[in-house]
């Protein structure tokens, strides 16, 4: 008997290795093209053309199946694509959720009439959809939510604010998470449901909330009386909390959260050149040593959701470990390459740098704070 | 897992759990030799169950082996059977017979040498496991492998900080005969590997005591595992196991398939760098009832300081893939580490 949670090493097979080779010769081409920028945080990073490029390269919705434009493809073979663009540093942040989580959602909850409207669009890359959980007094407590869905004639009415809800300045839809019945004191769960929200709509004004780099990233949405029809409902009304669990366990344990600072560890690599000094060599070694881990472990997850399993403690586990390691990345680079000593604030190392410092508190934040994480690990090792 | 795999596993498993326990490891770390434990496993073909029936062996592959070793770090088994895994390796990759009984190697340091010279080796080997309990010394001579009686030698004893017999073996003057190549390096990739795999299951076996401990004892009326401060350190050392065991487990299959290549040094720095973090943690949660000698957690977690440093601490193995990582260049660092 072991209470470890365990992480079968998953090596991928052939299948995998082309579909990398494929994604690998589309991001050159394109990199050598002029295409994009490498950069850090690639989910936050977007460039809307570049999405359309990479949907039409079949590159989003790869494990839906072929009737809605996807590939009937498994999640090791997502896994491979996503992690190709994400070490590329290429700016995949406007199809990300939409292709990560929102899609997968509409497949297991939606209508068949929502899947032929938006899967098709999300596929080619046209569609982008953002995430609508939290709230100015919701955040770790999501059960929490106050936006309220009130009865109309043909569907709901929406009052009430979203925020920090990344992109929805330039996505099309957000899927909310609402109340349609009051808070339930016994059953804090009962009561929300999962709305598709087009955020073109009138009564929903989106304002941008800069970061702390000054940079629009997230937003706030103010909703007045904004009206859903019946047909945009995502599953089944009063079935939302066990529906965005779900959709969560998409969420946290992808390549996204080890290589949200990779860039950062390329750019050392090439600062401290081909000849590294024992303290050098040791620094790189430990953050690739980790990497490597963090991906095996990763891996293994995408492994057992290709196997239909709901590996939700697992995926929580490697979030923890992966985004603390991510936040270790700028703080060792900048003990053993001190960029004061470096080639100028120009240089492409200390600007990676910068930017892995300034993104590193949001790490352990979005999808869930390593408080929240760390109580459900607790929780599957039975300690709650 | 094929069905071999699982008999060995759940074998020792049970074997360990019934014969392995606190008193018996505490006896063993006093000097007495643990000879029931050895005679059982070594009845039941998983002392050399890697290596080939025709050697010795049982006819496994060092993965089973390996994955045995796994299952002994989870109980502290006091017992020479990482080193007696790795001598069978090495015999049988030199193509001679595997003798019976417990095994052990020499050199493990870097450094040392044991030189063979016309039918009589010299030098001097320091900190070999239980050497003057072994039934064979397998050492890796200038010029190749050779069986020594540790009759034939003089053997100073020592222990390391787990109580292990760490000796040393003064080879001046014994004879051999050299049975057959050792490739350089060989050993120590291969003790590397060992400790690894050792480490990881025994930083199971103290994740597995602190959430046990957590659930039974009791402060400020309700149990330790209540309490959101014990919860989130417990959370913080399984991310440490989980990685530490998923590190192990990936450089068994890689060497499982012949090619381990940097697995190994990934496994020892990673599962070194959380041996420390785990332990320390442990030690946090039971409290002062943890540092006293009648409770177990000390056997695992003095196991998982010495063995940490044993075959390269983590600033070797780093360093190691540091700089083999600058070699291969700042753009190649992906591929270098998503290769499978
Ligand atoms: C860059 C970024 C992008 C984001 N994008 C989106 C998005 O697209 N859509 C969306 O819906 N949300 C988004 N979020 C919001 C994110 O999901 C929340 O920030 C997160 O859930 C935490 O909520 P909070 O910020 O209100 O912090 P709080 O919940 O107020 O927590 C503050 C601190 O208290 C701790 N804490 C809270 N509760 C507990 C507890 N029970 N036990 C122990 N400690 C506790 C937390 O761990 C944290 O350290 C984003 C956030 C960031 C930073």
């Amino acid at each position: 008997m072991t209470t470890a949670l365990t992480y079968p090493p998953r090596t991928l097979g052939p299948e995998q290795e082309a579909m990398r080779a494929e994604v690998r010769a589309f991001l050159q081409k394109e990199y050598a093209a002029g295409g994009f920028g490498r950069g850090q945080e690639a989910m936050a990073r977007y460039d809307l053309e570049f999405s359309r490029r990479w949907g039409q390269a079949g590159f989003i919705g790869i494990t839906w199946p072929k009737q809605y434009g996807g590939r009937g493809l498994t999640f090791l073979d997502r896994y491979v694509v996503t992690e190709e663009a994400l070490a590329a540093g290429a700016p995949v942040g406007a199809h990300w959720v939409a292709d990560r989580q929102s899609g997968p959602l509409l497949l297991k909850y939606g209508t068949e009439e929502q899947r032929q409207r938006f899967l098709p669009r999300i596929v080619a890359g046209e569609a982008f959809f953002c995430i609508g959980m939290s709230e100015p007094d919701s955040g770790s407590d999501l059960a929490s939510v106050r936006m309220s869905a009130t009865r109309t004639d043909g569907g709901w009415l929406l009052n009430g604010t979203k925020l920090w809800t990344s992109l929805a300045h330039i996505c099309h839809y957000m899927i909310a998470l609402v109340r349609t019945s009051p808070v339930n004191p016994d059953n804090r769960h009962e009561g929300m449901s999962q709305m598709i929200v087009d955020l073109k709509a009138p009564g929903v004004e989106v304002r941008p909330v800069y970061n702390l780099s000054g940079e629009h990233h997230f937003n706030q949405e103010v909703f007045t009386d904004y009206f859903v029809p019946d047909e945009n409902v995502v599953g089944e009304i009063g079935a939302g909390w066990e529906q965005v669990m779900s959709e969560l366990a998409y969420e946290r344990s992808g390549p996204e959260r080890i290589l949200s600072t990779f860039q950062t560890l390329v750019e050392l690599v090439r600062q401290v050149g081909d000849d590294p000094s024992e303290v050098e060599a040791r620094a790189i070694g430990r953050l690739t040593a980790h990497l490597m881990t963090l991906r095996g472990m990763s891996v293994s997850v995408a492994g057992m959701l290709a196997d239909g399993k709901m590996p939700v403690t697992e995926a929580a586990l490697v979030k923890d470990v992966g985004t603390n390691y991510c936040k270790e990345v700028p703080e060792v680079a900048r003990l053993i390459c001190p960029p004061e000593d470096g080639a100028g604030s120009n240089s492409r190392y200390e600007k990676m740098l910068r930017t892995a410092t300034l993104i590193a508190p949001s790490l352990t934040i979005q999808g869930g704070t390593r408080e929240i994480l760390r109580g459900m690990i607790a929780r599957g090792l039975g300690l709650r | 897992m094929n069905d071999m795999r699982t008999l060995i596993l759940d074998t020792a498993e049970r074997i360990f759990r019934d014969l392995c326990d606190q008193a018996l490891v505490d006896k063993a770390e006093k000097g007495e030799w643990p000879a029931g434990l050895w005679q059982t496993l070594e009845d039941s073909g998983l002392t050399q169950a890697s290596v080939p029936e025709e050697r010795g062996g049982a006819g496994g592959t060092i993965g089973d082996g390996l994955y045995f070793l796994k299952t002994s770090g989870r109980y502290a088994a006091p017992l020479p059977l990482a080193e007696t895994l790795i001598a069978g390796v090495l015999l049988a990759e030199a193509g001679a017979d595997v003798p019976a009984g417990p095994l052990t190697i020499a050199p493990v340091r870097a450094g040392e040498v044991i030189e063979f010279r016309d039918g009589t080796l010299s030098g001097t080997a320091s900190r070999v496991p239980f050497a003057h309990a072994a039934a064979a010394i397998v050492v890796a001579t200038s010029a190749g492998l050779a069986i020594v009686d540790p009759k034939a030698v003089r053997i100073e004893r020592d222990k390391s900080m787990a109580g292990e017999p760490r000796d040393t073996v003064i080879f001046d003057g014994a004879s051999a005969t050299i049975v057959g190549k050792v490739p350089a390096g060989r050993v120590w990739q291969l003790g590397a590997l060992v400790r690894s795999v050792q480490m990881a299951g025994a930083l199971e076996g103290i994740l597995a005591m602190s959430v046990q401990y957590v659930q039974d004892r009791k402060q400020f009326g309700r149990t330790l595992s209540k309490f959101q401060a014990v919860q989130q350190s417990l959370a913080a050392m399984a991310g440490q196991v989980a990685a530490a065991s998923s590190a192990a487990d990936t450089a068994i299959e890689a060497t499982e398939a012949g090619d381990p290549g940097v697995s190994i040094a990934v496994a020892k720095a990673r599962v070194g760098e959380a041996a420390g973090i785990a332990a320390e943690l442990a030690h946090q949660a039971h409290g002062a009832i943890g540092f006293t000698h009648e409770y177990a957690l000390h056997q695992f977690t003095r196991r998982l300081w010495a063995w940490r440093d044993e075959f390269g601490g983590e600033p070797y193995w780093q360093a190691e893939i540091g700089r083999q990582v600058a070699k291969a260049g700042a753009d190649n660092l992906w591929k270098f580490a998503s290769r499978t």
